[in-house]
């Protein structure tokens, strides 16, 4: 890098400058964070062996980050000499700038930490130069085993192939095969194994204890041996992708396996073969048989990262199950379930053939002998735990009694009664009632909540936003403008620009047959009156902390450029709370505001609080849309998670209240929706807004675009 | 010509009869309680995804119960007057023309007004009385009450999926009919349907229902809706036709379903591995 360029070039580019030149240059900028003990004199010593070229090209970024803030830049003149000596003059330009856009979004101990990994950074570059960044792919990755089927399986960076049974670990680069296409199949490899490995029962619940106790000889075997199965039912499930594999074992030359493992290949390849067979032959080869050199798709497997997930999985899927059978119980029967009833067990499984299920069989729901079509969630949840445990005991279709809701440990090392003292005084706020439904009914009065205004910021954080996403607010705009630009024919109207011939003939035949002859003869082009008023209630709850947060204000910003073009009336209101004592919207935009620079600012300055009470919210929320004139009037809830707050609110009792105030919204004419990223959302979310009536977000980078897409659906 | 679909005004009732069997298979009792909605002179609402087969069992409905079919796909210009009918001049003279739904009424048809939410507000005004046991259609213009003859049917269809808070049907009206919910057959069932409405062979038809499903799982995760049984139907007519399957169902499914490059990419692959 630093070798001496030839005479020419020299003279052209001009001789290096020397330590003392550079340090002084560097001064100019670093003054700030400079000072006795601190001087630009290293940096300029070691930047003077470069050759002029870079040494501009370090002082000019140099400058261009003192703008932004003068450490950030005195950092990178100390690293930039190492920086240069790992990269060229492209990648240190890279480098710098994945730095500027960590400052944007995340500030200056991050940048400076994403400085410092310059190793790390001029590594993945070269492997991205001759790779495939699973970044790239991750998003194909995610849907190819959604359609595939099962539960849904998050795509995560790790460094060799494993799965927990709920996220894929992949490489983050991938660069055996020369070019992207071999590297995308190689991916794909990764992912329709460890998806065959979930769905084919390698981790099932009972196998997993046993796999535990054999030991990591055992369980390498045994992965290895699951290997071989998997293959042979992915060439009768996914012929296709079996020859993927045989094409990919090929371009990479891999060597077959020595026996024994062929045949037992050949005996695990019989339909009947199970992971139990699996399992038995590892047990019976542990100390006896070497493991095999791993296939390039293939790594170590983690039986106890899986034991940890399924153990919680296991345990919140039971409970969730129990509770939407408890309410398809109720919506069926059309009565509160009955605990004595319940007893019964209202609920069976019949099985039904089905070859192309992992077990040959699927089930059917019965409600008191009666077959009944359940519901997404409920599917979801059944297929998930079909995926565990190979059947559905029978303790999981008893459904939830009344009584039974999940208290929830406390948060440790605050007492909920602190919130009670001094601070308080109930007059200047409102209060709401609540629905207590174990006692099936309203605790009167009980919530006392503020409107706040959330403190405005002025960080240029709404500027940073439009810019970045330039192209979406121009595509946004577009599209928004369509649909508000739909110009419509008026028919039969008094006046208008042109003549309607269907309505001249038909006033004439009026006036033929001797009846009055209508004025309404004209056909006038108008823009159809949007009468929509819509009010965006945003959780601003402590769990928004971070990414999430910063997604829901660049939603805003998006949301808001898309409203402006469509000239629907809107507000935006943050709630947060704790405690029923202490229940808080934050106002962002009312009705009557403008998007005003002030409005701006508050986006900008939201930030995370304390809990989600979300009843109490919604009850106020609707009251102040009661007041609003429009023919259609929408509350639509951005959302991270379930209701939840720290004196009780939570489980059934924090969802059954938020349920009933989307009730009394409804009543009062107005459509709830809710956008939401949790992905257990699917588990609550129908049995509070209904089922076409919500939206789960799977990627949260994506909520910006999402939130202004899916309220154009909604309202074309 | 298809039939029962009205592009002029030339048919008269008695061509909207469909003379041959349309294919048609049963999902659960839907024939049996139409049958029964029909002879108590009740109303039909047909809820269900696109393309799960409500046109075609309407076909099969009229044919079983010998009666024309007349059928409305509803749009956002259509109006009352374009359902009931209006004078027109004619040399001078003015001529009353019936609507579709007025000859439906008049000859005792089935009238099937295909996607009910998208026609404007005032057709609820006709639709209404023909619904409830009143049984008449208004005929404003002409001052007059047309009385449906017991063998009239009216029927309505309506794809709840939609989100869109301004198409939603009205309480006052869809209490009015007897709902039937239609949603997309069971595997097995699926898969003779395709098999022989195109003639493919088993095995293929069956990897193309699975890769329904496949489909199927992505609503909700960047899809709107999976591929419908029609898009199942259209992608083995492509592969009967000599195009291989891959190739069938990015053309007939695929793009169909989305724009999306991530998504495209997704379901291409999820093909590519079933075929
Ligand atoms: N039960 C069935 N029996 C026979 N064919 C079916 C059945 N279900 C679907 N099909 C096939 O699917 C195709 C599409 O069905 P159809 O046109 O009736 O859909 P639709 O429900 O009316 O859709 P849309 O709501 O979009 O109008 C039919 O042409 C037919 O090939
Ligand atoms: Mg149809």
């Amino acid at each position: 890098m630093a070798a001496v360029p030839p005479p020419a070039a020299r003279a052209l580019e001009g001789e290096p400058l020397s330590a003392a030149a550079i340090e002084a240059r560097l001064d100019e900028h670093l003054d700030l964070v400079l000072s006795s003990r601190r001087t630009a004199a290293g940096p300029a010593r070691e930047l003077a062996a470069f050759s002029r070229a870079e040494q501009e090209l370090v002082l000019r970024w140099v400058a261009v980050l003192a703008a932004a803030h003068a450490e950030l830049a005195y950092q990178f003149a100390s690293l930039a000499p190492r920086a240069l000596r790992l990269m060229d003059e492209a990648g240190v330009e890279a480098w710098v700038r994945q730095a500027m856009d960590t400052y944007d979004s995340a500030g200056l101990y991050p940048a400076v930490a994403a400085l410092r990994e310059v190793e790390a950074f001029a590594e993945r570059a070269r492997a991205r130069a001759a790779g495939l960044a699973l970044e790239e792919v991750a998003g194909v990755l995610e849907r190819y085993v959604r359609g595939l089927g099962g539960r849904p399986l998050k795509v995560e960076a790790g460094e060799a192939p494993w799965t927990d049974t709920e996220t894929l670990h992949l490489p983050p680069v991938l660069g055996v095969l020369g070019d992207r296409e071999g590297n995308f199949r190689l991916y794909k490899a990764m992912a329709v194994c460890l998806w065959a490995q979930c769905w084919f029962g390698t981790w099932r619940a009972p196998l997993l204890a046993r796999l535990r106790e054999a030991g990591a000889e055992a369980a390498a075997l045994y992965a290895a041996l699951e290997a071989l199965r998997l293959e042979a039912r992915l060439a009768r499930a996914l012929p296709g992708a079996r020859r993927e594999l045989d094409t990919l074992a090929a371009a990479l030359a891999v060597a077959p396996w020595p026996e024994p493992w062929p045949e037992a290949a050949r005996r695990l390849a019989a339909p009947e073969a199970t992971a139990a067979d699996s399992l038995e032959l590892a047990l019976a080869w542990a100390g006896r048989v070497a493991l095999p050199p791993p296939r390039p798709w293939e790594g170590p497997p983690r039986p106890e990262a899986v034991a940890a997930v399924l153990e919680a999985r296991l345990e919140r899927e039971r409970r969730s199950l129990r509770r939407e059978l408890a309410a398809l119980a109720e919506e069926q029967r059309g009565a509160v379930p009955d605990p004595v009833r319940l007893e019964a067990a209202p609920f069976t499984l019949e099985r039904i053939e089905d070859p192309a299920a992992p077990e040959g069989f699927t089930f059917r729901l019965e409600l008191d002998g009666q077959p009944i079509e359940p519901p997404e969630e409920v599917r979801g949840l059944l297929t998930s735990i079909v995926q565990d445990l190979g059947e559905i005991p029978e303790e999981y279709l008893v459904p939830a009694g009344p009584g039974e809701y999940d208290a929830g440990a406390q948060p440790a090392g605050r007492d909920p009664r602190d919130v009670w003292k001094g601070m308080y005084h109930e007059e200047g706020a409102h209060l709401h009632d609540e629905w207590d439904y174990r006692r099936g009914h309203y605790r009167k009065r009980w919530c006392v909540l503020r409107e706040l205004d959330v403190h405005p910021v002025r960080d240029g954080f709404v500027e940073r936003t439009l810019r970045r996403h330039r192209g979406l607010v121009a595509s946004l705009r577009r599209t928004f403008e369509a649909l508000r630009g739909e110009d419509r024919l008026l028919r039969r109207q008094p006046e208008g620009e042109e003549v309607d011939i269907d309505a001249l003939v038909e006033a004439y035949a009026d006036a033929a047959t001797g009846q009055e002859m209508t004025d309404r003869l004209f056909v006038r082009k108008r823009r159809e009156e949007r009468n929509i008023a819509v009010l965006f209630m945003v959780d601003m709850s402590g769990s928004t902390k971070g990414w999430i947060n910063d997604a829901e204000r660049e939603a805003l910003v998006l949301l808001c450029e898309s409203l402006e073009t469509l000239g629907d009336r809107y507000a935006i209101y943050g709630f947060s709370g704790m405690t029923r004592k202490r229940c808080e919207l934050y106002r962002i935009k009312r009705f009557d505001e403008p998007y005003s620079d002030e409005v701006r600012a508050r986006i900008s300055g939201i930030r995370p609080q304390d809990y989600t009470r979300m009843g109490v919210a919604i009850r106020h929320l609707t009251g102040m849309l009661r007041e609003v004139e429009a023919r259609t009037k929408l509350l639509v809830t951005l959302s991270d998670g379930k209701p939840d707050d720290f004196d009780g609110y939570r489980g059934t009792y924090g969802i059954e209240d938020t349920r009933m105030a989307l009730v009394e919204a409804r009543r009062e004419g107005i459509h709830p929706f809710c956008i939401t990223i949790d992905r257990e959302a699917r588990d609550y979310l129908p049995h509070l807004y209904g089922p076409a009536n919500y939206v789960v977000v799977d990627e949260v980078r994506k909520l910006p675009f999402k939130v202004s897409d899916v309220y154009r659906k909604l309202t074309s | 010509m298809e039939p029962g679909i009205v592009t002029g005004q030339t048919l008269r009732p008695e061509e909207y009869f469909v003379e041959t069997e349309p294919y048609y298979e049963p999902v659960g009792d839907e024939i049996e309680v139409f049958e029964a909605a029909w002879r108590n002179q009740l109303p039909v609402l047909l809820k269900g995804p696109t393309g799960c087969g409500k046109t075609r069992f309407m076909e099969h409905m009229a044919w079983r119960l010998k009666r024309p079919l007349i059928t409305v796909s509803c749009h956002d210009d259509l109006t009352a007057s374009d359902l009931v009918g209006r004078f027109l001049v004619a040399g001078g003279e003015t001529v009353w023309v019936d609507g579709p739904l007025a000859r439906a009424v008049r000859c005792g048809g089935i009238c099937y007004l295909d996607e009910i939410v998208e026609a404007r507000k005032d057709t609820t005004v006709v639709i209404h009385p023909l619904a409830d046991d009143r049984r008449v259609l208004p005929m404003e213009k002409r001052g007059e009450l047309l009385k449906a003859p017991p063998e009239f049917c009216l029927a309505i269809s309506y794809n709840p999926g939609y989100q869109s808070v301004l198409k939603d049907l009205k309480q006052s009206t869809r209490q009015r009919f007897v709902a039937l919910e239609f949603d997309y057959p069971e595997p097995e069932l699926e898969r003779r349907i395709v098999e022989k409405e195109t003639g493919i062979e088993p095995e293929l038809a069956e990897r193309l229902v699975k890769f329904a499903h496949m489909t199927r799982n992505l609503k909700g995760s960047g899809l709107d809706e999976g591929a419908s049984t029609r898009l199942l139907v259209q992608a083995a007519k492509l592969i009967v036709s000599g195009i291989p399957p891959v190739a069938a169902c990015r053309a007939a499914v695929a793009q169909a379903l989305t724009d999306d490059p991530e998504m495209l990419a997704a379901i291409h692959e999820l093909s590519a591995s079933l075929f």
